[in-house]
């Protein structure tokens, strides 16, 4: 009998179990995949190390920093600062056609960029930023405002709320079209307020050290431990029970699945409501590079485009993918520090938004042709905002929402899980809780952030 | 425990919760909110901690006693002089 069984080996199961096992919990994490991660997992190919998710460990702060998510979690990990060796942007940019905004990890360059780009939008920004600041991040009935509503109330000119909102839904959106004001307010502080960073040796340097601190306080980890079903007995969970028939009891579950995952385990759901899942999912092209992209004048850490004055954000209707905006990402372009020196290879990633269906319903020969055609057109359309890397690509990969679907068992590989978020991970079983993308925080910080404090809230207190 | 090892173990805790926090200029009469800048998640790991190493129950209408490190010494005492 366990005292917490965790489903999934992500950023939220793997930071509730240290936690957990810190206390001397009996835990044990099981994951279906045969690899840890979730969406921020990472796989070899001819002999390159790639990353899944990660372009950009976001909610960074200096060492030294008391304040904010990472400070936090290091604390509640008991991790120094050094055990994730995060190494800053050096700038990333949004461009529109007629308008561009650079920023980094000082919002002062972004406030300039605001009062250059729109000079009577100065102290309306100041405004935004102010009801930013004084969001309280608990409260269910204001996070679910409409983010545009509140823009629209507060920024006059429509192409700064287009802008501003394009990287924050890039980054954190499971909704279309619009945000929910709370994850508005979120992603903007741990995009414009914190800011950009990256690991030299990528995602890979995170998880290991998460694994390694689980570990050693006694936490089981099972890789290729599928999940089920979560057995439930008047409205309370006594087992879960594998893939392979194995039954394992625990007296509480904390679950990284995805709310309406979780709840089509259980065993006294007979049919989840399908309608609540998210569809924001992408396709992601990576180009290794001969050279490095800054030889060729890309400088950028991240450039969010959108080639209209509208940013859309939806699953495309009528093909496989929207490549008219998108996200390019050189993990090249961060200022690593100079014991580490520069990344083996220049490295392009283009992030492109994709309809699951269509990439899921292909015969495994089309679905081969498919990923051919679409790499090409998103890094087409990219280069229309970055310098054309064509020429000097050595090597491409280009992972789809089959693949997301793979590594996270989300439907429709839904990247940021779905829209309605349940802040205080609750379900209709009493110890039954969910934690990670559904329960509302994402990104890398954000989701370990989830997994300390629902362990925190469910599983811990006397 | 007397007073001055309850100090030293709170110290140990806090050097735990914050590796990179130099405690060596701790004020004990300023709060650790001010000083650390630690929140209600911290002080929920002071009182876990509290717990798995020394068996001290702190219950939560409590928590405002640990506000400062003279405060926390003063409560504890009475609670962990059995504690060796």
């Amino acid at each position: 009998m366990y005292d917490t069984i965790i489903i999934g080996a992500g950023m939220s199961g793997l930071a509730a179990g240290i936690r957990l096992a810190h206390y001397d919990q009996k835990v044990c994490i099981l994951e279906r995949h045969y690899t840890i991660g979730g969406l921020n997992s990472f796989y070899r190919m001819n002999g390159r190390d790639y990353d899944v998710g990660l372009h950009a460990v976001t909610n960074f702060t200096e060492k030294g920093a008391k304040k904010g998510p990472l400070a936090r979690i290091l604390r509640q990990l008991r991790f120094k600062w050094e055990d994730f060796s995060l190494s800053p942007q050096r700038g990333s940019r949004v461009v529109f056609p007629s308008a561009e905004l650079r920023f980094d990890n000082d919002i002062d360059l972004l406030r300039s960029e605001v009062a250059r780009a729109f000079p009577g939008q100065v102290d309306n920004f100041e405004a935004l930023i102010e009801k930013i600041v004084d969001y309280d991040d608990l409260d269910q009935e204001a996070f679910e405002v409409s983010g545009r509503k509140v823009l629209d109330e507060t920024i006059s000119e429509p192409l700064l709320i287009e802008m501003i909102l394009c990287p924050l839904m890039w980054y954190g959106n499971a909704d279309s079209h619009d945000m929910a004001w709370g994850q508005f307010c979120i992603m903007f502080r741990s995009i414009f307020f914190e800011g950009f960073a990256r690991p030299y040796k990528g995602v890979r340097l995170i998880l290991k050290n998460l694994v390694k601190r689980y570990r050693s306080l006694g936490g089981e980890l099972k890789l290729r431990h599928g999940v089920s079903k979560v057995i439930v007995d008047n409205g309370h969970a006594t087992a879960v029970e594998l893939d392979n028939g194995e039954v394992i009891e625990g007296k509480r579950i904390l679950s990284s699945a995805g709310s309406l995952e979780t709840m089509r385990l259980c065993s006294d759901v007979s049919e989840p409501d399908l309608s609540k899942a998210g569809e924001m999912t992408f396709i992601e092209s990576i180009s290794v590079l001969d050279r490095e992209p800054s030889k060729i004048g890309n400088d950028d850490t991240i450039v969010f485009y959108n080639d209209s004055e509208k940013f859309n954000w939806h699953p495309p209707t009528d093909d496989f993918c929207d490549t008219r905006t998108g996200v390019i990402c050189s993990p090249n372009n961060y200022v690593y520090a100079d014991d580490e020196g520069k990344l083996a290879d220049g490295i392009v990633r283009i992030t492109t938004i994709a309809d699951f269906r269509r990439w899921n319903e292909m015969s495994d020969e089309d679905y081969a042709r498919a990923k051919l055609k679409w790499y090409d057109k998103s890094v087409e359309a990219s280069v229309r905002f970055t310098p054309d890397f064509r020429p000097y690509v050595i090597d491409t990969d280009l992972f789809t929402p089959k693949t997301i679907r793979r590594f996270t068992w989300h439907d429709n590989g839904a990247v940021y899980g779905a829209p309605e978020k349940k802040l205080d991970g609750s379900t209709h079983v009493d110890n039954l809780f969910l934690c990670g993308t559904d329960q509302g925080y994402v990104g890398i910080i954000g989701a370990m952030m989830s997994g300390i404090s629902m362990a925190n809230l469910h599983c811990l207190r006397p | 425990m007397v007073p001055a090892e309850i100090r030293t173990a709170i110290i140990d805790i806090l050097a735990d919760i914050a590796p990179d926090e130099d405690l060596s200029n701790l004020n004990d009469d300023q709060s650790f909110r001010d000083q650390m800048e630690l929140d209600s998640m911290d002080f929920l790991d002071i009182v876990m901690e509290l717990r798995k190493r020394y068996r001290v129950q702190v219950p939560e209408e409590d928590y405002v006693q640990l506000e400062s490190m003279a405060s926390t010494v003063t409560y504890l005492t009475p609670k962990m002089v059995a504690v060796a």
